[in-house]
């Protein structure tokens, strides 16, 4: 059994940028933006960095491929610079990388930073592309809405929910989370929304509407991590160290098996165990403040309450509604309004979820600010529900 | 004896109302006019798809097919001029690399040629034939063919045991009488003056080609139980039956109110149709006008209450869904460009030698059952997954089309450029195993829930219209009760 990474490696610096339609910026500009935040909150110079981990998911929209675009844009020293792409999940893959370099020693300070620019395509949502040869040949030509949408379809069967129940909770998610984006200045939509609203938004996949879909973004993000020893004669002291980051991929059980039901995700279930595992959790709803999740779309977040063990399994619906996750909950989720409000550049999404658990960790969070929390989650997702990546982070407080 | 061993037929669901046609042109066309409905193939059916659904329908559920030993592919409307249409059929139906499978087209009686070639290929023994017949016209808007072609294809099996119609006798005249044309690669026929068709070429052609094949088969024209002669043209069946000596009650109703007029297909259809009721003894005539004549007779065997289609013509009419919508029918006609939106110019070429290597799969839908687990794989893969054991190499080839299958999980969305939205897919479930995450099609969204009762329709998957080709694969739909809709 491996000894994990819990309190091994420590979070340096961080930096993001402000998502949304970004028709100003480049992914150069977000780059730098990002990069420098988190360069001037570390208190180091580029030198110092031995090697760095870049996420981009959409190369041909946007950045260019392999490690190049980033090493040129940030001037990095000539140090190894790594694409990782993960889907939506990139993100936090490339901090997986660099935590996992400085925990064995191979590097003494590292930089991940995901970048993606989606507003270049002339449409909304996500770009259409083609993946290899032989998908588009038997695989539906699918768009994520309709792909995450059909966790609605078997949630219901497999509870017996009623359709209007279902799209009732859901619309709560999404409420709660353009209440939190409204306070978050850094936020792509930061209005408020009513039930009525999101009851009533056009169909874009059934049965989620406009608003049960997250925003899609241009943006960065950036952290730079080292062992807690270096954080501390760079003269930090409350540090926020890493508890637990796993990945979890499928293999094909979901999409081609028969044991799976549709209804939750098969990956979370087992990165989210790992994780508690590693960062030695024995009940998350005791030991878990705040969340960052996954909520591509809203139906997304409801489920993965269940998967991250935050609901009972069938109860996540009632909770919901119950307000269990709200700013004001038992374990609020998407305090920043998530990629609901705060948005979704897709290879900086897992490293705006830490940015985030970050902030509320030192206290730093500004009009959305938790009272005390001291562990924080972050649950990125990249794929669909029935093939996927999962990871699962933690990050607390030095001594939580 | 040699004869027909099996019939089947295809209607696609979509019942265009011609009165809708009518009113939309009334304004330019006020003269034309139509009654009750047409047949309309959906956006992605052909002749290629058409003729599968109709196999399909013929051939029954079972996995063996060993038996056809060439297959004959009758249309004026085959989507590809080089690549053989028939093929593709046949490897859709999972038939043995070894069929000799071709192409029959070149005027309205194509279906007929194609069914006397096959009775010719079995009478040498070269084995049972499977006479596949699809049209899918195009017609120009504002025409009256608009309102009278249909959409549909047919299925005839040919052998020499289990016949439960015997090939008696035939003939044929080959003409250069040009009622209609239609350059390669041009949408629209050309179509000269009725009444010379009529009088110079019908009814002077048809009762001479229908005598003689009376003749060789030895039969009294009054003797004629069936007589089936499709055409545009009102009452000219009957004309013909009458100088030939066929009693008028013999002559076969043509369907035309309800499903419209199928090309090379349409006698086929009717044929099968009067299958689905004839009894042993019965005579059939066939006759079809088109660059000459050409006419064969059959009579029905004891055999033929043993054989039945899944559907059948009777099945498919009465599974239609009335379509008001225009632009909808000029839409997938291709008549018309709608808006797609950036998302429609998705580039959609076909990688043919990745369409080669995995043939069964993309046009025969085989799956992979591995022998250990029983596990079913789609894509066949060379591992399969099982709790701490994964195993290599055990898959064996399994068939899913012909398998029924449920919905586990579904959505409709409005997103995605398709042709008709919402684009519906979700995750299948197959009895027995298999889980294939699929398009759905001629399915009504309000309709779709999870644990729905599907089966698998061969459709074009997607048209790459900056090269000129259309790929295809398998979809699920409703397994709705035949006569559920109407």
């Amino acid at each position: 059994m491996a000894s994990g990474i819990k309190d091994r490696v420590a979070i340096l610096g961080m930096g993001c940028t402000r998502f949304g339609e970004r028709w100003d910026a480049s992914p150069e500009d977000l780059m730098v933006e990002a990069f420098g935040e988190a360069l001037e909150d570390a208190g180091i110079e580029p030198g110092q960095i031995d090697a760095a981990w870049f996420s981009t998911h959409m190369p041909d929209v946007g950045t260019g491929r392999g490690g190049v675009p980033m090493s040129i844009a940030l001037r990095l020293p000539n140090i190894g610079v790594t694409r990782v792409e993960n889907f939506c999940a990139g993100g936090s893959d490339a901090i997986r990388n660099a935590v996992y370099s400085v925990a064995a020693g191979a590097t003494d300070i590292a930089l991940a930073l995901g970048v993606e620019k989606l507003k270049d395509t002339g449409y909304g949502g996500l770009p259409v592309t083609n993946v290899g040869t032989l998908i588009p040949q038997w695989y539906p030509a699918a768009v994520a809405p309709a792909n995450f949408a059909q966790l609605a379809s078997a949630y219901r069967a497999k509870h017996g929910i009623d359709a209007d129940l279902l799209k009732r909770a859901i619309a709560h998610v999404s409420v709660k989370s353009h209440d939190n984006g409204a306070k978050n200045p850094k936020a792509h939509l930061r209005k408020p929304i009513t039930v009525e609203q999101v009851l009533d938004a056009p169909i874009i996949a059934e049965p989620l509407g406009l608003f049960d879909c997250c925003g899609v973004s241009d943006g960065a993000a950036a952290v730079i991590v080292t062992t807690p020893a270096i954080a501390r004669s760079l003269g930090k002291n409350d540090l926020v160290t890493f508890k637990a980051l796993q990945l979890a991929t499928s293999n094909g059980w979901e999409l081609q098996g028969s044991g799976w039901d549709g209804s939750y995700f098969h990956t979370a279930r087992i990165a989210a165990r790992r994780a508690y595992d590693e960062a030695g959790i024995a009940d998350p709803r005791r030991g878990i403040d705040l969340t960052e999740v996954h909520d591509c779309f809203s139906v997304t977040e409801l489920v993965t309450m269940e998967d991250l063990g935050l609901a009972d399994e069938g109860g996540a619906v009632r909770d919901v509604l119950d307000g269990a996750f709200d700013a004001d909950g038992r374990i609020p989720c998407q305090i920043d309004g998530g990629l609901k409000c705060f948005g979704h550049p897709v290879g900086a999404s897992g490293i705006r979820m830490l940015y985030e658990v970050y902030l509320q960790l030192l206290g730093r969070a500004g009009a959305r600010q938790l009272a005390d929390p001291k562990i924080g989650l972050t649950h990125n997702l990249g794929g669909q529900p029935s093939q996927n990546v999962c990871s699962v982070l933690i990050a607390g407080l030095e001594k939580a | 004896m040699i004869g027909i061993t099996g019939y089947g037929a295809y209607l696609p669901r979509l019942r265009m109302r011609r009165q809708a046609i009518a009113e939309a042109n009334a304004w330019y066309a006020p003269n034309i006019r139509g009654k009750g409905t047409r047949t309309l193939a959906n956006w992605d059916e052909d002749v290629v798809t058409m003729a599968v659904a109709a196999a399909r329908d013929c051939l029954g559920r079972g996995d063996d097919r060993g038996n056809i030993a060439a297959l004959m592919l009758a249309s004026t409307t085959l989507p590809f001029a080089e690549r053989l249409n028939g093929a593709i059929v046949a490897r859709a139906l999972t038939l043995d690399r070894s069929v000799a499978a071709s192409d029959v087209g070149g005027s309205q009686r194509a279906g007929l040629t194609a069914l006397q070639h096959a009775l010719d290929a079995v009478a040498a023994g070269r084995g049972d034939a499977l006479v596949l017949s699809a049209d899918a016209r195009r017609a120009r808007p504002g025409s009256g063919s608009e309102l009278a072609f249909g959409d549909g294809a047919a299925a005839l099996t040919i052998g020499s045991e289990g016949v439960l119609a015997q090939f008696l006798g035939s003939a044929s005249e080959s003409v250069d009488f040009v009622d209609r044309f239609r350059l390669a690669g041009e949408p629209f026929d050309y179509v000269w003056e009725e009444r010379w068709v009529r009088d110079e070429g019908m009814s002077k052609m048809m009762p001479g080609v229908i005598g003689a094949a009376l003749a060789d088969a030895g039969i009294d024209p009054g003797s004629v139980d069936h007589f089936i002669m499709p055409s545009t043209l009102r009452n000219i069946d009957a004309q013909v039956a009458k100088a030939v000596g066929i009693p008028a009650d013999a002559v076969v109703p043509t369907l035309f109110e309800r499903i419209g007029e199928c090309g090379t297909a349409h006698a086929l259809i009717l044929c099968a149709k009067v299958l689905e009721t004839a009894k042993p003894g019965e005579l059939i005539v066939l006759g079809q006008f088109g660059s000459g004549a050409q006419a064969m007779v059959f009579r029905v065997t004891d055999e033929v209450g043993a054989v039945r289609p899944l559907r059948g013509v009777s099945g498919w009419m009465a599974r239609g869904v009335e379509e008001d919508r225009y632009t909808k029918f000029l839409s997938f006609k291709g008549e018309i460009a709608l808006e797609r939106g950036m998302r429609g110019e998705q580039d959609q070429k076909t990688a043919l030698s990745t369409a080669y290597r995995h043939e069964d799969a993309l046009l025969g839908f085989v799956a992979g059952r591995c022998e250990v687990t029983g596990e079913v794989s789609f894509p066949p893969s060379r591992i399969i997954y099982a709790e701490g054991q994964p195993l290599k190499d055990t898959q064996r080839p399994y068939g899913l089309a012909e398998r029924p299958a449920k919905v586990l999980s579904w959505s409709a969305e409005y997103l995605s450029f398709h042709r008709s939205p919402p684009h519906c897919y979700g995750q299948i479930d197959f009895d027995g195993g298999g889980r294939v995450l699929m398009e759905f099609t001629d399915v009504d969204p309000d309709a779709i829930d999870s644990g729905m009762d599907v089966e698998m329709t061969f459709r074009i998957k997607a048209i790459d219209e900056t090269r000129g080709y259309r790929r295809y694969f398998w979809k699920a739909t409703s397994a709705r009760p035949a006569q559920e809709e109407h």
